[in-house]
C-alpha cells in the first residue's frame, strides 16, 4: 500500500535526518515504527504526509510510494492536499486540534478535501459511533476538551479524509494508562472494520506491538531492525531497550548493558 | 437629552462604519496573522475606483458595484501572491513595514492616475436628514448601517458555515495541521486578502461618498487600530463591538468636549480609550484568549 525507498530527509540543506528510511507498510496491516526521541520516525510520517515544508525539510533522495488503483504513484514532492486527496492522511504529535473550533467544526475541516455532503454526513455520524464521546460534545469548543478526548478528535479529524492509510504519530503520548488502550483498541478496530491500513509511530512499544503485524526500529535517521511483529517482541535488545524486561530475578547490573556494542552490531 | 440622544445614535451609525473597514483587517488578520496598515488605503483605493467609474458615466451605480467588487478581490489576490506570499515566515516586523510600504505605493498610485483633487462619490440616497422624535439622521448613515450589518452577518455565516470558511479559522489556529487535513494554506491566505478587498469596496463605497474621496480618506484606516485594538484583532464580532464602541465615543466627546477645547477631540479620544483598555485587557474584549488546558 504504502513504500519508502531509501529516503534521506535534509533539513535547512544541511543536516540530514533520515539517512536511507526504507519502510513496506502492506495494505490492510499495521506496521509501527519504534524508536527514541530523535530518532526520525516523526519526520519519516511528516516526509511522507509532504508538510516537511513549513520546517525547512526537504526529501533529497529515495522515493516514497503509494498504491494507486492503477500500479504505484510516487508521492514524495507533492503538495500535503494532494497527498491527502490521494488517501494519506496524518495525524501529528501532540493532538494539534484546532482550539477555537468546535468538535464538530474540527471534523468538517477535516473533510475539507471532499465536495460530497451527505457522505461527509455519514462519516460524521461513524465518527461519532467510534468516539461516543466527541458526540457529547462536539459544540464544545476543542481547546477545552481533555487530551485524551483531543486525541480522539486528532484521529477523528483524520477518518473524515477518508483515508486509505493513516500515519498516527504517538497517539499515547501523555494520555493515562487506561486511555491508551482505549485509543489502541479503536485504532485496531479502525483496521480490522475499515481497512484503514495504519503506520503507527509510537515510543510506548509494548503497546505498540501487540497491535501491530509489523514493527520496524529507527536509530539516528535509520531503521535499524525490523521483522514480524511477535518476533521483535521476543528479542532480546527489544525487550531490554524498549520494553523494559529482562530475565526474570536475575540482578543487574547496568555494566553488563554494553549498550555501546549491542546498538552498533545493529548499525553494521 | 435630545442632544445625547443625537450623538448617541449617530455615534453608534458612523461606529457601524468604523466596523465594516476593521472588518476587512481583522479578515486578514484573523487568516494570515498579518497585520495590514494598508486596510484604510485599500478603502481609498476602492473609493476611487467607484468614483471614477461613476464618473465616466458608462455605467450606473448597480452595474458599478460588482465590478468594483471584483477588481478589488482581483487587487486582493495580486497582493497577496506578489506581495505578502513571498514574506512567509518572514519576521513580523518585515511584513509590517511592508503593509506600511504597500500603503504609500497606492497612495502615491491612486494621485497619478486619478489626480489628488477630491472628487464626488454621488451614490443616489437623500441629503436631508431624516426626524425622528427630534433625532437627525442622515440617509447616507443608515444606508451605511444596513450595508455594514449585511456584511457583517454575511461574514459571521462565512466563517461558521460554509467549508472555506471553517478553513479559514483552522488555518488561523495552526497552520501545519491544516495542511495536515488537506487545506491548502496559500489559497486560504489569498482567499482572506480577496475577502478584505470586499469589505474594502463596501467601506470605500460609504466612506467615499460621506467625505469625499481624495488620497486623505486612507485616514479612516487609522481609526481601525482603536476599533480592533478594543475589541480584539481576530474577532469579527469584536470589531463590531469596537466600531459602535469608537463611534460612540468620539460623537459624545466631540459633542460635549469641543465646545471648551475648540474642536478635535474626536480625533484622538478613541487612542485614550484604546490606551486604557490595554491597560486591562491586552487582547481587546473579545480578542482570542489562549486557551491553556491545567
Amino acid at each position: 500500500m504504502l513504500r519508502l525507498n531509501n529516503v534521506e530527509v535534509v533539513y535547512d540543506r544541511s543536516i540530514l535526518v533520515l539517512r536511507g528510511v526504507s519502510v513496506e507498510v502492506p495494505e490492510g496491516t499495521i506496521v509501527t515504527l519504534l524508536g527514541s526521541n530523535g530518532a526520525g520516525k516523526s519526520t519519516t510520517l511528516k516526509a511522507i504526509a509532504g508538510i516537511l515544508g513549513p520546517e525547512r525539510g526537504e526529501v533529497t533522495t529515495g522515493s516514497i510510494e503509494l498504491k494507486g488503483r492503477d500500479g504505484w504513484v510516487r508521492i514524495d514532492h507533492r503538495l500535503p492536499e494532494e497527498i491527502v486527496r490521494m488517501g494519506v492522511v496524518l495525524v501529528m504529535e501532540g493532538r494539534r486540534v484546532f482550539e477555537h473550533l468546535t468538535a464538530e467544526e474540527n471534523l468538517l475541516a477535516g473533510a475539507h478535501t471532499r465536495r460530497d455532503l451527505g457522505a461527509v454526513r455519514r462519516d460524521l455520524d461513524l465518527v461519532y459511533q467510534y468516539f461516543p464521546r466527541l458526540a457529547e460534545r462536539r459544540r464544545t469548543r476543542a481547546g477545552y476538551l481533555s487530551g485524551g478526548e483531543q486525541q480522539m478528535l486528532a484521529i477523528g479529524r483524520g477518518l473524515m479524509s477518508q483515508p486509505r492509510v493513516m500515519l498516527l504519530d504517538e497517539p499515547s503520548l501523555g494520555l493515562a494508562p487506561m486511555l491508551v488502550e482505549e485509543i489502541f483498541e479503536i485504532v485496531k478496530r479502525l483496521n480490522q472494520t475499515e481497512g484503514v491500513t495504519i503506520l503507527l509511530v509510537e515510543q510506548n512499544a509494548a503497546m505498540a506491538l501487540t497491535i501491530a503485524e509489523h514493527g520496524s526500529i529507527m536509530e539516528n535517521g535509520r531503521i535499524v531492525l525490523d521483522g514480524a511483529a511477535d518476533t521483535l517482541q521476543n528479542n532480546e535488545d527489544i525487550k531490554e531497550f524498549y520494553l523494559g524486561l529482562s530475565e526474570v530475578g536475575a540482578r543487574k547490573s547496568y555494566r553488563d548493558v554494553k549498550h555501546y556494542r549491542r546498538r552498533k552490531r545493529w548499525l553494521s | 437629552m435630545e442632544f445625547f440622544f443625537d450623538l448617541t445614535v449617530n455615534g453608534l451609525l458612523v461606529g457601524l462604519m468604523y466596523a465594516l473597514v476593521a472588518v476587512g483587517f481583522v479578515l486578514i488578520y484573523k487568516a494570515t496573522s498579518v497585520i495590514n496598515f494598508a486596510q484604510g488605503d485599500l478603502v481609498m483605493f476602492a473609493a476611487y475606483g467607484a468614483a471614477v467609474m461613476l464618473g465616466l458615466g458608462w455605467m450606473p451605480l448597480w452595474a458599478v458595484i460588482p465590478v468594483l467588487a471584483t477588481g478589488m478581490v482581483a487587487l486582493g489576490f495580486v497582493l497577496e501572491r506578489g506581495i505578502l506570499r513571498p514574506l512567509i515566515g518572514q519576521p513580523v516586523i518585515s511584513v509590517i513595514m511592508v503593509t506600511i510600504g504597500l500603503a504609500f505605493v497606492l497612495q502615491g498610485l491612486a494621485a497619478i492616475l486619478w489626480k489628488a483633487g477630491t472628487r464626488e462619490l454621488p451614490l443616489p440616497v437623500r441629503v436631508e436628514p431624516y426626524v425622528v422624535g427630534g433625532v437627525f439622521i442622515s440617509p447616507i448613515n443608515v444606508v451605511a448601517a444596513v450595508t455594514a450589518i449585511l456584511s457583517l452577518v454575511a461574514f459571521g455565516l462565512f466563517f461558521t458555515r460554509s467549508r472555506f470558511g471553517i478553513a479559514m479559522r483552522a488555518v488561523a489556529d495552526d497552520q501545519q495541521a491544516s495542511m495536515t487535513v488537506g487545506i491548502n494554506v496559500r489559497r486560504v491566505f489569498a482567499l482572506s486578502w480577496a475577502i478584505a478587498g470586499i469589505a474594502a469596496a463596501a467601506g470605500g463605497l460609504i466612506w467615499g461618498n460621506m467625505l469625499g474621496v481624495d488620497t486623505f480618506l486612507a485616514l479612516v484606516g487609522l481609526k481601525v487600530f482603536p476599533v480592533v485594538i478594543l475589541g480584539g484583532l481576530d474577532s469579527i464580532l469584536g470589531a463590531i463591538v469596537g466600531g459602535l464602541i469608537v463611534g460612540l465615543v468620539e460623537s459624545i466627546a466631540a459633542g460635549y468636549l469641543d465646545p471648551y477645547v475648540g474642536g478635535g477631540t474626536k480625533d484622538f479620544v478613541p487612542y485614550v480609550l484604546m490606551i486604557l483598555v490595554l491597560f486591562v485587557r491586552p487582547h481587546g474584549f473579545f480578542g482570542r484568549e489562549i486557551i491553556e488546558r491545567v
